[in-house]
């Protein structure tokens, strides 16, 4: 399909992508471009111009510091973070990362445009909320660091505004994770997922059943622990043709209890 | 600082051959080589990222080229169907699709042989799950995704 005109820019550092994102209100990243393209074919997104981040290697680091925390650029793609040493010290991200579509896919999609998208059936804005990641925000005015429980805001709407760029995820060491999901065939989109983390305490995030991930802390892994939790949480998800309301709200609570086990039993 | 444009002179090579054009921003890559360059081998079946029809490897990762912008590809090495067979010679993988009746009306071919390609030079023995999971990206409307698993698993072993 032919897209509606637009301009197009390769910056070569963050700085200049940053520069031009402020100088155009209808200025819009480029990343894996395996959302963003076909919006744009849809017409649902019309940017006046694409900032391709492909060309910006500072944003593609995988890196493992000495206390266990991992860095991880936002143009990391799939493929990179399922193929990265550094990525396997949390071990759940490449796991996942190899879940999400298909080869294609996985090569060009980058964890930074799974979390901007947000989209409530994404695999990694559960996941990301349950290992307590860390996401990196910066701009002409600066850099902040934003929790992600308080970065997803809604459908498609993130912490990073206009004239901002996600560069980094930070992730604390752990290895105590779980990931479940009910998809649309193998390695589909899902109709509802869970992830945990039991590092400490354990943290329950459900995804597909709200506009952004739902976090729950049940007392303990145990199974009517967890069911418990997400009982509390009062969930009213969307009813569609893949899954009525109710029945997402019955997939929650068993994704939630096979992810904390998944959690509690990896050694 | 770099230039901010609705066209730009692309320069790619494409199965050994360099081509240059100049190419609007918002033409897809997968338009790009079939309508500026007229290799038509790779397909266009959904044009929303899901058949693969359109799959091709550019500098060594396989992609569906309905969701890469032609200009993002400038100085990229690109392969295609038509780049396979060698003077006329099909690669086993090619043969192998032929002898095993891996295609029907033939539509979803190119991109499955891509596919099978890309899996099969990093990996040239898989599993049967990995041969599957090389292929989820590729839908075949005419459902003979049999003979096509057998096809590369003959290659493979
Ligand atoms: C066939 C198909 C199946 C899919 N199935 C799944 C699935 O099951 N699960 C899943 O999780 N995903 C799925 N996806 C979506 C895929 O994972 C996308 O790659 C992802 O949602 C977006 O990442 P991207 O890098 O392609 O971002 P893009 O499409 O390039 O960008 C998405 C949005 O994020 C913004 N953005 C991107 N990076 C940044 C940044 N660093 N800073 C600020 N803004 C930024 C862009 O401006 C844009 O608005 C599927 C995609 C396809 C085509
Ligand atoms: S045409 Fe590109 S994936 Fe279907
Ligand atoms: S052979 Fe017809 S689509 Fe696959």
């Amino acid at each position: 399909m032919l897209l509606r005109e637009v301009e197009y820019a390769r910056p070569a550092s963050v700085a200049e992508a940053l520069a031009i994102l402020k100088q155009h209100d209808g200025a819009r990243a480029l990343a894996g471009g395996q959302t963003l393209i076909n919006v744009m074919k849809a017409r649902v997104a019309s940017p006046d111009v694409l900032v391709d981040l492909n060309g910006l290697d500072d944003l593609k680091g995988i890196e493992l510091g000495s206390d266990g925390t991992l860095t991880i650029g936002a143009m990391a793609t799939y493929t990179d973070i399922a193929g990265s040493a550094e990525a396997r010290a949390r071990p759940i991200l490449g796991e996942v990362c190899l879940t999400i579509a298909d080869v294609q896919v996985r090569n060009r999609g980058t964890i930074g445009g799974n979390v901007c998208s947000n989209d409530p059936t994404n695999h990694l804005p559960p996941l990301l909320c349950a290992v307590g990641a860390e996401m990196t925000i910066a701009s002409e005015d600066g850099e902040r660091t934003v929790a992600a429980a308080e970065f997803f805001l809604g459908v498609y709407l993130t912490a990073v505004g206009p004239g901002e760029l996600l560069t980094k995820l930070t992730i604390p060491a752990g290895k105590h994770d779980g990931f479940a999901a009910v998809t649309l065939g193998a390695d589909g989109t899902c109709i509802a997922n869970a992830a945990a983390s039991l590092n400490g305490s354990l943290r329950v995030a459900l995804g597909c059943v709200d506009a952004v991930p739902i976090v729950v802390q049940p007392a303990s892994a145990a199974e009517d622990a967890v069911r418990e939790a997400v009982r509390g949480a009062g969930l009213m998800p969307p009813s569609d043709v893949h899954a009525s309301s109710e029945y997402r709200i019955h997939l929650a609570e068993v994704l939630a209890v096979r992810a904390a086990r998944q959690a509690a039993e990896r050694s | 600082m770099s230039a901010i444009a609705s066209s730009k002179a692309v320069t790619v090579t494409v199965n050994g051959v360099e081509y240059e054009r100049e190419v609007e921003a918002r033409k897809l890559l997968i338009h790009f080589v079939r309508d500026d360059l007229d290799l038509t081998g790779s397909h266009i079946g959904c044009d929303t990222g899901n058949c693969g029809a359109c799959s091709m490897i550019v500098d060594g990762q396989l992609v569906k080229s309905c969701m890469l912008l032609a200009v993002q590809a400038d100085g990229a090495s690109i392969e295609t169907v038509e780049g396979l067979a060698e003077d006329g010679e099909l690669t086993a993988l090619q043969q192998s699709f032929s002898d095993h009746h891996a295609l029907q009306c033939g539509y979803c071919t190119p991109g499955m042989l891509m596919s099978a390609t890309a899996l099969l030079r990093t990996n040239p023995n898989p599993t049967d799950e990995q041969i599957k999971k090389a292929l989820q990206g590729n839908i075949c409307r005419c459902t003979g995704y049999w003979n096509i698993f057998e096809a590369v698993k003959a290659v493979g072993s």
